[in-house]
């Protein structure tokens, strides 16, 4: 079966993700990463799905897309008005809720 | 829907009789809420409720003897006598204790063993009682403790009689307390206490009987203080509660009593069965029997409780004949017949020749009587005249006569009330005073209706043959067994010839009343008119029933003289009397009548009425206006004036109770309780003050400034020194943030793994 390469695919791409998360200062960058990572989830829900032979991973990777776009769109609205705001997208400036 | 014991049909109406008591109190209610804005001031409310009462009790009457018929027919069939034969068998509680939640049970139809086992004297097959129960509260070791409704033929008599007067003396009041100031309350306590009395009647427990009477208690204290802005009036309503008081005192220790004695039961078929069947011991009996009759003795006015009784005329007139007629004083006598089984043993009236309850009648009877002489207060002869009346109904309870003492408690209920509604016509006309001497006198031509209903009452009360109070006077009497041939319980030697004075007596007294009243001439001073419509009414009707509901029960030696069918005879007894049922006495008998005891009985009253009816028109040759001789015996016998004093002093009871035992115990009790007061009481205070003190001090400078406070500083300089400490991490980089979340996902997992 070929559900282990899918997980591996997975994983691989979670794994960029994340550390694109951690290391990007441009927040356009790091929505991007945060994409990856939610895209690693849905090849695991398809392949899962395919593997069950049960249509609901393919379903629940279709809402996630849809969650995803919303959340990008949230996301980019944010870097908007951290760019009015500051004239910069890097997320290392936006520490204002510093304790 | 019955139980399975009997299958005679029981009436509808028998079952359901908990709506009489019901609609009155419902009454309460809305004239209390809604009176005030009805047409009428409320005794519209008032008069619907005792009129549907009315109507139901009539049914329930009509239905009681239809029942007793049918179970008298049913008797000489074979099923009966199976039917009787499996209660025989069966334990006689399991009478009172097969309860269904919501039906009636039914406690019933015919005589069970001891009936059958005399053998001896005829049996007549008597239906039971018929119980309506629901569970009231349980209470562990304990049979549940119900309440519901018990009808037997006392019960509907009652219910008769209450609801009858009740109805009369509501139509009544609304011209004789027209436009007083408290007319809607007058009118919602009426109901209140009509409803009390029906639901006392209806009582199924001693204890439900005890919530009876002492609402119909609370109600007669609020209607003799209706006018309470008079002292006097207070006084007499505080005096009727207070009194009631010590004798309820009596009735709660019996009741108690009969509970242990009856293993734990309250219930009144219960308490009459064991002690029919000899089952509670005759001391105990004793013990409840003397309890109870303290509590008669208040409840009732018997000597040397009655002296509440002539004060509560204080009250409203037409509440006046209620409580004398229907409800509050025959409250007694009708608990003393309710429990009859427990005084027939313990007071051990069968063949016997005095007892406690033929004692107490028999003097409350003669010394009411004479009481009766002195009084210039018309309502006030009237209530002591109640008092002597019901120390006859004691005599005949006493001396084993309950049928003859249960009739003359009905007949009893009509003279009164019409007697009593005639002299608050007569004060409604005249000034709106009772004062016989000072502004009555003539009125028979002026006030026409009420002089004739109020000389039928009279004739009535004196057993004047044929009225009714004649037939159960008469009974009353050929009850004691003092006279030969008449073979009652016992011989009761005393208690019979104190009947026969009060039989005088009675007579006496009351042609006192008429003379003074309507014959000779006017002594008042304004101007006396006949009432209208809703006064006379109603004493018409009484005086109707006062003439003929004696010849209810007439005893089988007058219908038989008469020529009547047998049929006629002892009707009355015939559906009121229980005799014959489990829950009954055993050898109770009844008295023959004696023709010679009647002819006896009515010529001393006619000439005791006679020679006082002379003696007045005598005075009145003399001098028109005089109401009472100067210089005549008294003043030559010492004797004489001695008792007469006596007499308008009321034996000095009032005093004996008001100066000796109150002021002597109230004086010496005053001053030990301000003793008290100062040294215990005080110094209790004082210390507990000074403790107080040093307590508060102590937790002042220990507990509040040291462990509260404390505590409170100690809060909040760990917030804020956690707060520095945690800051820190609130770098407000999004990236470590990230970090942080992915470390701790990553540690979560690998807990997760590890434990998977």
């Amino acid at each position: 079966m070929l559900l282990n390469q899918f997980l591996f695919l997975a994983a691989l791409l979670f794994c960029i993700g994340v550390y694109g998360v951690l290391t990007r200062k441009n927040a356009v960058l790091v929505l991007m990463s945060i994409e990856l990572i939610l895209n690693a989830v849905n090849i695991n829900l398809v392949a899962f799905g395919a593997y069950n032979s049960d249509v609901a991973g393919q379903v629940f990777a279709l809402f996630l897309i849809a969650v995803a776009a919303a959340e990008v769109g949230v996301g980019l609205a944010i870097v908007l008005l951290m760019y009015r705001n500051r004239q910069s997208i890097n997320v290392a400036d936006a520490d204002a809720l510093r304790g | 829907m019955l139980s399975a014991v009997v299958e005679a049909d029981i009436p509808w109406i028998l079952e359901h009789v908990w709506m009489i008591p019901a609609i009155p109190a419902l009454s309460f209610v809305a004239i209390l809420l809604f009176g005030k804005s009805t047409p009428g001031g409320g005794h519209w409310i008032g008069i619907t409720s005792v009129v549907s009462i009315f109507v139901l009790a009539c049914w329930s009457v009509v239905s009681w003897i239809g029942y007793v018929d049918d179970a008298h027919g049913a008797a000489t069939d074979e099923h009966a006598a199976v039917v009787v034969d499996e209660l025989a068998a069966s334990d006689s509680l399991a009478l009172a204790e097969e309860t269904t939640d919501t039906h009636a049970d039914e406690a019933v139809a015919g005589e069970d063993g001891h009936g059958e086992a005399e053998g001896g004297h005829e049996v007549e097959a008597k239906p039971g009682p018929i119980l309506t129960q629901r569970v009231w509260f349980s209470s562990a070791p304990f049979d549940d403790f119900k309440i519901g409704t018990l009808v037997d033929g006392q019960s509907v008599m009652m219910l008769f009689v209450v609801s009858f007067i009740s109805m009369l003396v509501h139509i009544f009041s609304t011209d004789y307390v027209a436009g007083d100031r408290r007319y809607t309350h007058y009118f919602a306590l009426l109901s209140l206490f009509t409803a009390s009395m029906l639901f006392m009647v209806l009582s199924t427990s001693t204890l439900q009987l005890i919530v009876g009477w002492e609402l119909v208690g609370v109600c007669s204290f609020a209607l003799i203080g209706h006018w309470w802005e008079e002292k006097p009036n207070s006084d007499a309503a505080l005096k009727a509660f207070l009194t009631n008081r010590v004798g309820d005192i009596g009735l709660l220790v019996g009741m108690i009593v009969l509970f242990f004695a009856a293993n734990g039961s309250f219930d009144i078929i219960t308490i009459n069965t064991m002690a029919a069947a000899g089952d509670i011991s005759h001391n105990l009996l004793l013990i409840a029997s003397l309890c109870l009759l303290a509590a008669v003795m208040s409840k009732s006015g018997q000597f040397i409780l009655h002296t509440w009784l002539p004060d509560a005329m204080a009250g409203p007139t037409p509440v006046s004949a209620l409580i004398h007629a229907a409800t509050m004083v025959v409250a007694g006598v009708y608990m003393v017949g309710r429990l009859y089984p427990v005084f027939w043993d313990g007071l051990a009236i069968p063949g016997s020749s005095i007892n406690a309850l033929a004692l107490v009648g028999g003097i409350t009877c003669v010394f009411g009587g004479m009481l009766a002489f002195v009084q210039n207060d018309i309502k006030k002869v009237l209530a002591y005249s109640t008092v002597s009346q019901l120390g006859y109904m004691v005599l005949a309870l006493g001396v084993g006569a309950w049928t003859a003492g249960m009739f003359h408690l009905f007949t009893h209920a009509f003279f009164k009330a019409c007697l009593f509604l005639g002299a608050g016509s007569l004060s409604h006309a005249c000034h709106h005073s009772f004062d016989m001497k000072a502004e009555m006198g003539g009125l028979r031509k002026i006030m026409p209706k009420t002089f004739w209903t109020f000389v039928l009452g009279s004739l009535a009360l004196a057993g004047i043959p044929p009225m009714a109070g004649f037939w159960s006077k008469d009974e009353i009497l050929a009850g004691a067994g003092g006279w030969p041939g008449t073979d009652g319980n016992g011989t009761y030697y005393i208690p019979f010839i104190f009947g026969m004075i009060t039989a005088g007596l009675t007579a006496a007294y009351m042609a006192r009343v008429i003379w003074l009243v309507f014959f000779g001439q006017y002594r008042g001073h304004s101007h006396p008119h006949e009432n209208g419509a809703r006064i006379t009414v109603p004493l018409m009707i009484l005086a109707f029933m006062a003439t003929t509901v004696g010849f209810l029960n007439m005893p089988e030696s007058f219908t038989s003289w008469l020529g009547l069918p047998d049929n006629f005879a002892e009707r009355f007894g015939h559906y009121v009397e229980p005799a014959g049922i489990a829950s009954w006495p055993s050898n109770f008998s009844h008295a023959k009548a004696s023709l010679s005891l009647a002819f006896v009985a009515s010529l001393t009253a006619l000439l005791a009425g006679v020679i006082v009816w002379g003696y007045y028109r005598a005075l009145y040759r003399k001098d028109a206006r005089a109401t009472e001789v100067t210089g005549g015996l008294r003043d030559k016998w010492k004797v004489l004036d001695m008792g007469h004093n006596l007499l308008t002093n009321k034996y000095y009871l009032d005093h004996l109770y008001t100066d000796t035992i109150a002021a002597g115990t109230k004086g010496p009790l005053a001053k030990a309780a301000y003793w008290f007061n100062q040294n215990v009481l005080d110094g209790i205070i004082d210390s507990v003050g000074k403790g107080t003190v040093g307590v508060g001090r102590f937790v002042y400078r220990y507990i509040d400034q040291g462990a509260i406070d404390g505590s409170v500083r100690g809060m909040s300089i760990g917030a804020d020194d956690s707060g520095q400490i945690l800051r820190k991490v609130q770098s407000g980089k999004i990236r470590q943030y990230a970090m942080l979340m992915f470390g701790a996902a990553v540690v979560l997992a690998a807990i997760f793994i590890v434990v998977v």
